[in-house]
């Protein structure tokens, strides 16, 4: 590819289970705020906008409508939406920064879960005639998947704890995080799972700023640069899955150029503790790979935006110059369904 | 590096009705992508990621419908991304899928739109009300008939305008196999004493509410020159957005449309849309857009768009055809739409739009438009490659 993208800016909300005094557009003007104060650009000034929700979790027919008007389209801007994760709505970006249309691009994405019942909410994103009259919720299918791996012999239950304890401890110094610090396992929610093994429900939105070579340059001191991105989709169907792995993670690393050289840091978008096992075995990720030191999805997952904020997090460690290349991926779909992959390098440090 | 010229090779619709009670929303999808296949003799194996669009997930009660459908896309193994831009949406997914060839991810992309309206109830669907804003309690038509009325104020339009555009659009619609209505006894004296449904806006100047689906096969310039056919060539492409609501916006004549417009003529090098394009199809979901829209896109002088429908000029054998397919009037699976905008486009310019084909139409602009006519994407496609 012709032109070099790098993530300039990052900025997210505090999560938190409930946002009952906060509209969504309420929710996404600060971090838009925080992304344009960090790079001193405007909305006049920038190429090309991006995001991502659901209707669903809304509760109402094109929701992002009204996120748009916070962004200050005026002049009308070039913009487009994408009905899934943040994460996709940068790609969708990356692309279009690709063509060369544009140089600068804003990304952003929200989801508020307190309104109702994400367990009940999400089943509806299932096959509508054959497995969503059943209403098998989220944790419930995660449940299946973690069954299998412990059936398999790739992970037991203290396994799945310390995974637990080891995201929440990490998210003390994440101070957007929703759940940092020790937690109890506690009872089961669907076995094998136990309420410790199970991502907190909650609100909360993240922005990105995407732009090119010189210009990148520009707005950051060590931007994090998109050296590939790519993501793949599954069968639907749990039935014709090996839960046990994802294949799709594993090409679409392939193909984002992960393997070519080892990674220092993976922020992975595992929603229960179960994934990472699937995730760290498809990303072949080694001992030597940091692991979602933000605390990742265990700490903080505002559905929409829990994978953006993979990426932003990210990026954020190689602007600190905490990292050299990262690996963020991002997970839409029952068990791991859909999986995006991008792999993103600072410069080498004098 | 230049950008990679994006080839439309294959076109595929579902013969659109209001109930499509034989198919799954899956089979419905399938149906128009295996014909883009078909028309492009592609398999399966020869497409590198899938682009879906459709209006939003409440119309079918599927959240995110895309992860149901990769099998019957034939998207396992491969990317596919979902994009939502209301009723611009198809239009927009096509031109998220060409900017994936143009920038050369992907070398052979399949785009697809649909809409199962006969598993919903849109007007439930568009009537949610909206914290802290006006309830659009009467679908889209009780939000645009103000807007019509306005237009008709400030232009001086006689009020018979929207009633030639309906009995035209019909008209052509029963030249296209493909479109829904097919009102073969359909009169102008009808059209016009058709019910009042939203002041001045009558029943048979509504789109109807379809089960429909249209794909669409783009490659690159290698991928064009396979046989069978011609391709039709993106000349421009672009999607503008403003607010739904602020002081000082312009609803007969949003200024994103304009600066969309603006955007793909430049591109494609057109100084002159109304000479330069041999065919419009514009997203006309009732009559009174047509009037309105052929001044926001550059075709008619301001307060003069009327006059151009008033004089035939917009009639399939006029001198600027306006929706030869039949348009929105005739055929909406929301979702698709402006899908289908773009593909007739791309047909006309490949000369195989069949008994609706508008003779010698080497240029030809795809419109689409949507939310509180806040959202715009269109494209221009041509019957040679873009030249530089």
């Amino acid at each position: 590819m012709s032109r070099d993208v790098a993530i300039v800016a990052f900025a997210q909300s505090d999560h938190r289970r409930h946002t009952d005094d906060l509209s969504e557009v309420e929710m996404v003007m600060p971090v838009l705020h925080d992304v344009q104060r960090q790079t001193g650009l405007k909305a006049s000034d920038i190429g090309f906008t991006c995001s991502g929700s659901s209707d669903y979790l809304a509760g109402r027919a094109f929701s992002f409508t009204m996120a748009l008007d916070g962004v200050g389209a005026w002049p009308p801007i070039s913009e487009s939406h994408v009905e899934t994760d943040g994460a996709w709505a940068l790609y969708e970006a990356w692309v279009k920064l690709l063509t060369g249309e544009a140089d600068t691009a804003l990304v952003y994405s929200y989801g508020k879960s307190s309104p109702g019942s994400v367990r009940d909410v999400l089943t509806r994103q299932l096959d509508p005639y054959y497995l969503a009259p059943l209403w098998p919720d989220s944790v419930a299918l995660a449940a299946l998947q973690a069954q299998a791996l412990v059936d398999a012999g790739d992970t037991d239950e203290p396994a799945l704890a310390a995974i637990a304890a080891r995201s929440r401890e990490d998210a003390r110094t994440n101070p957007h995080a929703q759940l940092p610090g020790a937690r109890p396992q506690g009872a089961y929610a669907v076995q094998p799972l136990r309420t410790g093994d199970c991502p907190p429900i909650g609100d909360g939105a993240a922005a990105v700023i995407l732009a090119v070579g010189d210009r990148a340059r520009e707005l950051c001191e060590r931007p994090a640069w998109i050296r590939g991105m790519d993501h793949r989709i599954e069968a639907h169907s749990l039935g014709v899955r090996d839960l046990t792995d994802s294949p799709s993670t594993r090409l679409a690393a392939e193909r984002a150029g992960a393997f070519e050289r080892p990674v220092d840091t993976a922020e992975i978008h595992a929603p229960f503790t179960s994934q990472e096992v699937v995730l760290k075995k498809a990303l072949g990720l080694d001992t030597g790979v940091t692991i979602n030191p933000s605390g990742g999805a265990l700490a903080a997952n505002p559905v929409m935006a829990a994978g953006l904020i993979r990426l932003g997090e990210a990026a954020a460690r190689i602007h600190r110059g905490e990292s050299d290349r990262a690996l963020a991926h991002a997970t839409s779909g029952p068990c791991l369904q859909q999986n995006l992959v991008a792999v993103l390098e600072g410069e080498p440090r004098a | 590096m230049p950008k990679e010229p994006v080839a439309v090779v294959g076109i595929g619709q579902t013969k659109h009705v209001a109930a499509r009670r034989d198919v799954s929303i899956a089979g419905l999808v399938r149906e128009a992508a295996l014909r883009a296949l078909a028309d492009a003799e592609l398999t399966w194996a020869d497409i590198d990621a899938v682009v879906i669009g459709k209006a939003p997930d409440f119309f079918e009660g599927v959240m995110m419908p895309e992860l149901y459908l990769a099998d019957a896309l034939g998207a396992v193994g491969k990317p596919m991304l979902r994009v939502h831009t209301a009723g611009s949406v198809g239009g927009s997914t096509a031109l998220v899928a060409a900017n994936l060839v143009s920038a050369r991810v992907h070398r052979t992309v399949l785009t697809l739109a649909f809409e199962k309206q006969s598993e919903s109830n849109a007007m439930w669907g568009l009537s949610l009300p909206v914290p802290f804003q006006q309830p659009l309690l009467a679908g889209a038509g009780g939000f645009f008939a103000p807007h019509v009325r306005a237009y008709m104020r400030r232009t001086g339009a006689p009020d018979t305008i929207g009633s030639l555009v309906a009995y035209k659009d019909r008209r052509n619609a029963l030249k296209n196999p493909y479109a829904h209505l097919h009102e073969h006894d359909l009169t102008l004296e009808k059209v016009q004493a058709s019910p009042m449904l939203w002041d001045p806006i009558r029943y048979s100047e509504t789109c109807p509410s379809s089960d429909g689906a249209c794909a669409m096969i783009l490659t690159d310039r290698a991928g064009a020159e396979r046989p069978p056919r011609p391709p039709a060539w993106v000349h421009g492409g672009a999607m503008r957005s403003e607010p739904t609501l602020f002081a000082g916006k312009d609803f007969v004549s949003p200024r994103a449309g304009r600066d969309c417009a603006a955007d793909v003529y430049r591109q494609a090098g057109i100084t002159d849309p109304r000479r330069e394009i041999d065919a419009v199809e514009m997203y006309v979901p009732f009559s009174w857009y047509e009037p309105m829209w052929l001044e926001n896109l550059g075709f008619a002088a301001e307060g003069e768009g009327w006059k151009l429908t008033e004089a035939g000029v917009t009639e399939l054998d006029g001198d600027l055809p306006v929706n030869p397919s039949g348009g929105v009037l005739s055929t909406n699976p929301i979702g698709a739409s402006g899908m289908i905008r773009f593909a007739e486009a791309a047909l006309q310019v490949r000369g195989d739009a069949g008994a609706h084909q508008v003779e010698g139409a080497r240029r030809a602009l795809g419109h689409a438009y949507g939310g509180g006519a806040q959202f715009f994407s269109m494209w221009l496609v041509g019957d040679t490659p873009p030249t530089g």
